[in-house]
């Protein structure tokens, strides 16, 4: 939402901040978000890992990098090109907002599957997640449109944004490595016991 | 029990009244931003948005009894540029209203184009019913965001030798029509010794950054203060020096009577003194809180 916040800003000198504009920003994050939501939820299919879930925070704080970069000169090459508002905005949109939307939509159905222990209590983790990530939502969006942008400047908080998801990332990793010693040791302790069972077998 | 009944009714149709006679609302109309609503009050006639707040802006305002007048205090101080420039050929306005300034400069220039420019259909189709807007082949209006229409006629190499910047009456100030980027692209659209009227605000927080922003981009600035409203007109110039706002000369003077437009009170209200923190920081696309810093003092 933070997100989403500063790209009305960052289109107004555009595209002005006419109805079209909001409509075009919404359009676009909440279509991203619909793919990002399909997208994370089949990728939670294959070797969910912590590890994993880690990279995408990652990719997203990557993603976000062209943003801060590029989306000036995109900007203006749409906005020569289309002359309409509404459809430059929407093109503009795309072009710089749709792809850092869609990777940060897989991190909720991605963290459903990291957080689910069993089918019995998948309700609650959903539940759990939208709690979490609503408020979240809630807690961008006040604290975007009533105190960063007066604190900072629009790039400053992007940078922001992405030192928070990068954080993240890195922190799931170094969880998801120390997870995997923690079940590769229990695993080879495992196999010990196995191999002291089956000695003792033999042996009796 | 009688008594304090008969107060108690006294007074609620004593409100009633008051809110009848304070300003009577003749047509409302929807647009895609907000309510739009057409008031009369003593044979005044103002254009305003709707809002349950207590202090309201209007946008526009025409004396019924003699439409010649010029309601706003504002609008006299931006005449103060004919004084600038007698004979401005090509004229734009940003932020229609009722369409009152663009009436009166195109009775005082009829030779010049003047193109006006608002975001909102619904404002200029009251301005035409309700204030006599009047378009022709020489005044014409683009219904467009400001900036979009600057960037525009920036990419098509259009000049102009007065332009007013007029979209900041609401309650909701357009922040990315208030940073020192748009204010170089209004720059660039000036002729040379092109000159800009902004009509802006002279309160809060907000004064000192604006201000500064308008010094970075115009260098010397020559301001009219509203005497009884909280507006200030901003001067800013295309050209070398700015070194001194020449006086009315006679036939200025003799022209603005027409709109009750007293020279002696204006050019009293017109001052280069720099009564603002030039420490502040510069509006610009990437820092630009107006909305905010207007709720600060």
């Amino acid at each position: 939402m933070c997100f989403e916040m500063l790209g009305g800003r960052m289109l107004a000198p555009f595209f002005g901040s006419s109805v079209y504009v909001w409509g075009s920003i919404i359009t676009v994050f909440m279509l991203a978000l619909s793919i990002g939501y399909l997208s994370g939820g089949r990728l939670s299919l294959f070797n969910p890992s912590v590890t994993r879930f880690g990279c995408i925070f990652i990719v997203s704080a990557l993603t976000l990098l062209p943003t801060i970069f590029f989306s000036e000169p995109i900007f203006e090459w749409v906005f020569e090109r289309i002359e309409d508002p509404r459809y430059g905005s929407l093109v503009a949109a795309t072009f710089v907002f749709l792809i850092p939307s869609i990777v940060m939509g897989m991190i909720a159905p991605y963290s459903i599957r990291i957080l689910t222990v069993s089918a019995d209590s998948s309700g609650q983790t959903a539940g759990f997640l939208y709690f979490v990530s609503t408020l979240g939502s809630a807690i961008g969006t006040i604290m975007t449109s009533f105190y960063l942008v007066l604190w900072m400047e629009v790039n400053q908080i992007i940078w922001f944004t992405f030192a928070i998801l990068f954080g993240a990332g890195c922190i799931a990793l170094i969880l998801g490595q120390l997870d995997n010693r923690v079940q590769s040791e229990i695993s080879r302790n495992f196999e010990k016991d196995n191999s002291k069972n089956s000695k003792l077998a033999s042996q009796v | 029990m009688k008594r304090y009944l008969s107060v108690v009714i006294s007074l609620i149709s004593l409100y009633g009244l008051s809110n009848f006679v304070e300003a009577r609302q003749i047509h409302k109309e929807r647009s895609i931003y907000r309510n739009v609503v057409i008031t009369e009050e003593n044979n005044i006639r103002c254009m305003r948005f709707e809002t349950r707040r207590r202090n309201i802006t209007n946008q526009a305002c025409i004396d019924l009894k003699d439409k010649d007048r010029l309601v706003f205090e504002y609008a006299h101080g931006v005449l103060a540029g004919y004084a600038i420039n007698p004979n401005p050929h090509r004229i734009l306005i940003l932020g229609l209203g009722g369409g009152v300034l663009s009436n009166v400069m195109h009775q005082l220039s009829p030779q010049a184009e003047i193109v006006s420019v608002d975001i909102d259909p619904v404002v200029v189709k009251l301005a035409r019913k309700y204030f006599d807007y009047q378009e022709n082949e020489k005044v014409r209006t683009e219904i467009k965001d400001g900036r979009v229409y600057v960037k525009r006629a920036l990419l098509k190499n259009e000049k102009f030798d007065w332009i007013i910047l007029d979209a900041f009456n609401g309650d909701y100030i357009p922040e990315h029509l208030m940073t020192k980027e748009f204010l170089l692209e209004v720059k660039g659209l000036l002729s040379p010794n092109g000159i800009l009227s902004a009509n802006t605000f002279s309160n809060s927080k907000l004064y000192d950054y604006e201000s500064v922003t308008y010094q970075q981009v115009f260098g010397k600035l020559y301001t009219f203060q509203a005497p009884t409203k909280g507006n200030r007109v901003i001067f800013g110039c295309n050209c070398e020096d700015f070194k001194k706002f020449p006086n009315a000369s006679e036939s200025l003077v003799s022209q603005l009577e027409r709109y009750k437009v007293d020279p002696t009170e204006v050019w009293r209200a017109i001052s280069d003194k720099v009564d603002w923190n030039t420490s502040s920081d510069v509006l610009t696309d990437q820092y630009s809180p107006a909305n905010l810093l207007k709720r600060v003092d």
